[in-house]
């Protein structure tokens, strides 16, 4: 086992694992937002919000999801670094456009994006929620169901930028996506001409539905407010 | 056509390479790209300057010695063919043309624009033998192999190692050459018997011998002269899971 996991193709067995690991939950994670936009009361999210807090299988599923961060950030460094060796005299002219996409070349480019957006974004709620708590949070409280909704959209309301800043996170992840999702499945192994062609449609389809989910929200709270 | 070269010259492994600029005049628009750098190198022999190093050997195609990163592109701006088969009516009277050996921790310069390419031979090396019957020539379709099957094994097969590959991928990955060369015998039933040791040993000897990792980006399969399919890609991986999945 120890052997597979230092073989170049066992790294990325656990890059693409963990990729597709973290793809289930931002779908679930856009479906829990989605509710902002479906019930402007705030009501239905914070049920939503307050549910994933209590539950059970979410809180063994929570550390199960800060591994699979880990794993992927951990893993994307050290193949990154290795790849970095690999041309130690570099091309005086290199046309690179016509062959490859954009992302595929730049997705640990994407990747650093990504992160830094989520640290901005945990900072911005989760931490707030979990640890340090927030008078909006208690404010109009439901017995034990917090007002998530009224922290999140009085923090699109009141911040313009904050708004810019989560457009520009979705997009980058957006067009990380956009070339993993094949690429995983490509890595396991479960690919050829048919499903390269079938996956690739499914990869555009999936990565506009979330990054164009995580894009609009906040657009959302922001335009409506301003209405 | 008169032309600009702007070529690599490296005096052997060790030393310090740096780009020389000539200028080449009245080159046929038929004649192939090796036969322009033949006649660059007369000129040099004439100027009593010395000649420019590259590979070459069966300029028809097939055997995979040529090489060459030409205008930042492996094997030159046309589809599907190598640096013998580039002809000149590709470029333009006028031009400037970069001419670079393959660049890849896998393939030190040896000279001017041969690298050393033997990392590819080490690892069909360490894929080792086939088991096979001795004796006569087996008769035809005595082995049943699905026309679908042979006809991918040939295609894999159709890999003439030249190492486009690595040259194009921006991680220097041989992951086409070694998924073409697994694939070849894994689609056949001759290949079976060493499929797990063979896709191991191989993967095994591609990571040691400095190789990148391959991030799926596709470009080998747009430059590879013989259009070698990422499925094969596919198929090592899956070789290679399966492979340590046994005991």
């Amino acid at each position: 086992m120890s052997s597979f996991l230092n073989s170049s193709i066992g790294k990325k067995f656990l890059m693409s694992l963990s990729g597709l690991f973290l793809l289930s939950f931002l779908l679930v994670h856009l479906i829990l937002n989605s509710f902002i936009l479906f019930d402007n009361t705030g009501e239905l999210f914070n049920q939503a919000a307050h549910f994933m807090a209590a539950n059970p299988i979410i809180k063994v599923v929570e550390p199960v999801l800060a591994i699979g961060f880990i794993l992927h950030i951990l893993y994307a460094i050290i193949l990154t670094l290795h790849n970095l060796t690999t041309r130690p005299v570099g091309y005086n002219k290199q046309k690179q456009a016509h062959a490859s996409s954009w992302s595929s070349r730049n997705m640990f480019v994407l990747g650093l994006v990504v992160l830094t957006f989520l640290v901005i974004h945990v900072a911005n709620f989760f931490w707030k929620i979990k640890f340090t708590g927030h008078e909006l949070l208690e404010h109009g409280m439901v017995g034990e169901v917090e007002n998530t909704y009224l922290l999140v959209t009085t923090f699109f309301i009141d911040w313009w930028w904050i708004v810019a800043v989560y457009v520009i996170g979705s997009v980058a992840l957006g067009l990380h996506l956009y070339h993993s999702i094949w690429a995983a499945f490509q890595t396991l192994g479960l690919s050829n001409q048919l499903w390269r062609r079938r996956l690739n449609r499914f990869g555009l389809l999936v990565s506009i539905l979330i990054a164009g989910g995580f894009a609009v929200i906040p657009l959302w709270v922001k335009i409506s407010s301003l209405l | 056509m008169d032309l600009t070269l702007k070529v690599w010259r490296q005096d052997n492994a060790k030393a310090k390479g740096r780009f020389e600029n000539y200028q080449i005049k009245n080159i046929s628009p038929d004649s192939s790209f090796l036969e322009m750098i033949d006649e660059l190198n007369e000129q040099l022999i004439q100027e009593d300057k010395e000649p420019v190093a590259f590979d070459h050997d069966c300029r028809e195609g097939i055997c995979g010695m040529c090489s060459l990163f030409i205008n930042g592109r492996a094997h030159g701006p046309d589809e599907e063919i190598t640096t013998c088969q580039l002809h000149m009516r590709k470029f333009k009277d006028g031009d400037t043309i970069v001419i670079e050996p393959w660049r890849a921790n896998g393939f030190p310069v040896i000279k001017d624009l041969m690298v050393d390419r033997q990392a590819f031979d080490k690892i069909l090396q360490s894929g080792g033998f086939i088991s096979a019957n001795t004796g006569n020539a087996p008769d035809a379709n005595a082995i049943p192999i699905g026309k679908d099957k042979a006809e991918e094994s040939m295609d894999a097969a159709a890999c003439i190692g030249c190492g486009a590959c690595v040259a194009t991928c921006k991680n220097s990955s041989a992951m086409l050459f070694v998924s073409s060369k697994v694939s070849q015998l894994a689609l056949l039933p001759q290949g079976k018997h060493e499929a797990v040791r063979r896709a191991k040993a191989m993967v095994d000897k591609m990571d040691e011998l400095g190789f990148g990792h391959c991030t799926n980006t596709g470009a080998c399969e747009v430059e590879c002269p013989k259009g070698i399919s990422l499925d094969h890609i596919s198929r090592l991986n899956r070789e290679f899971l399966l492979a340590n999945l046994k005991p």
